[in-house]
């Protein structure tokens, strides 16, 4: 017989109780009085078993998180669900390896990213030779700032226009941010997974935040005029 | 002639920004930064973009049928494993 399993819907009131998925995978408390971190727990432990059920609560929990970052870094909605989709097979196929030596969440989201950098690789992007790959020609190189005086970003930006910004980063500048700036990998990490220096990290970093700048003050500068 | 960092030029000191931001260090007070608006203004704005994307929520969830996917994988999975 066929076995499904709908998160989060499917879930009894008690167990919405033990373990509310929330939109970022954040646990929330319990008005039941019950400890979430150990509800949390006890879904993985179960699902480390085999529990199909608490699989599927798992995938509710993180799938927000998870395809975030698959979107963020490959900035396609088709692609990011097929990424999405790997990793939690992945999951699925790794989970009773997971031995807690580091939060069940960092483990997954690290899962996630190889998922994608195999992807990307397989796609061309050459991340062994990042300053080749991501080195912007002269012409859309990010601005630094010489010369006349600049209209400066007044220290909030809207959200969807740094999300749209990122978006339209080169596919290089935009991974590297990602990482660093919005997942909170630190530069040797990053060097690590992109087998690139640290030096690159921090310089390619650079570059996307200054091209992030550029773009922003652009569409400061056109909402100005409207 | 000595080239004291406060008589840096702004290219000179933006060469270097990748590498001083990316030490982690307090800036702030670069000789350079103090008697440079311009570079100030940079590097706050700098500061601005990677404060509002450590803020940025995640996206939307995936649509719901995601799931549906998934669970048919792994269940075409199971279904091969389990074969002989």
């Amino acid at each position: 017989m066929s076995r499904t399993t709908s998160p989060p819907r499917a879930q009894t009131p008690a167990a919405k109780t033990a373990v509310e998925p929330q939109p970022d995978g954040v646990q929330s408390g319990s008005a039941a009085g019950a400890s979430p971190a150990s509800s949390v727990d006890d879904v993985l432990a179960r699902a480390q078993t085999g529990d199909h059920h608490a699989f599927a609560q798992l995938y509710a929990l993180h799938k927000r998180r998870v395809y975030s970052l698959c979107l963020r870094m490959v900035n396609n909605v088709a692609e990011a669900e097929d990424l999405t989709q790997e990793a939690f097979l992945q999951l699925h196929r790794k989970i009773a390896t997971f031995r807690g030596d580091s939060a069940f969440s960092t483990w997954l989201h690290r899962m996630a990213v190889n998922v994608v950098l195999m992807h990307l690789r397989k796609k061309g992007l050459q991340l062994t030779s990042l300053d080749e790959a991501m080195e912007p020609t002269h012409d859309d190189g990010p601005g630094r700032s010489f010369g006349a005086p600049d209209l400066s970003l007044t220290g909030s930006i809207d959200r969807l226009a740094l999300e749209r910004a990122i978006g339209d980063l080169p596919a290089g500048y935009r991974l590297i941010f990602v990482l660093h700036d919005i997942e909170g990998y630190e530069h040797n990490e990053i060097a690590s997974m992109l087998d690139c220096s640290i030096g690159n990290s921090k310089s390619q970093l650079h570059k996307a935040r200054l091209k992030l700048r550029d773009a922003l003050r652009t569409a400061s500068r056109k909402d100005g005029r409207k | 002639m000595t080239n004291k960092p406060g008589d840096m030029s702004c290219e000179e000191f933006q060469a270097q920004l990748a590498d001083l931001i990316g030490s982690g260090e307090d800036i702030s007070q670069h000789p350079h930064l103090m008697q440079c608006p311009r570079c100030r203004a940079l590097l706050a704005d700098l500061q601005t973009i990677a404060e509002a994307a450590r803020q940025l929520l995640p996206a939307e969830p995936p649509e719901d049928d995601l799931w549906d996917r998934i669970e048919s994988a792994i269940q075409s999975e199971e279904g091969s494993d389990s074969k002989p």
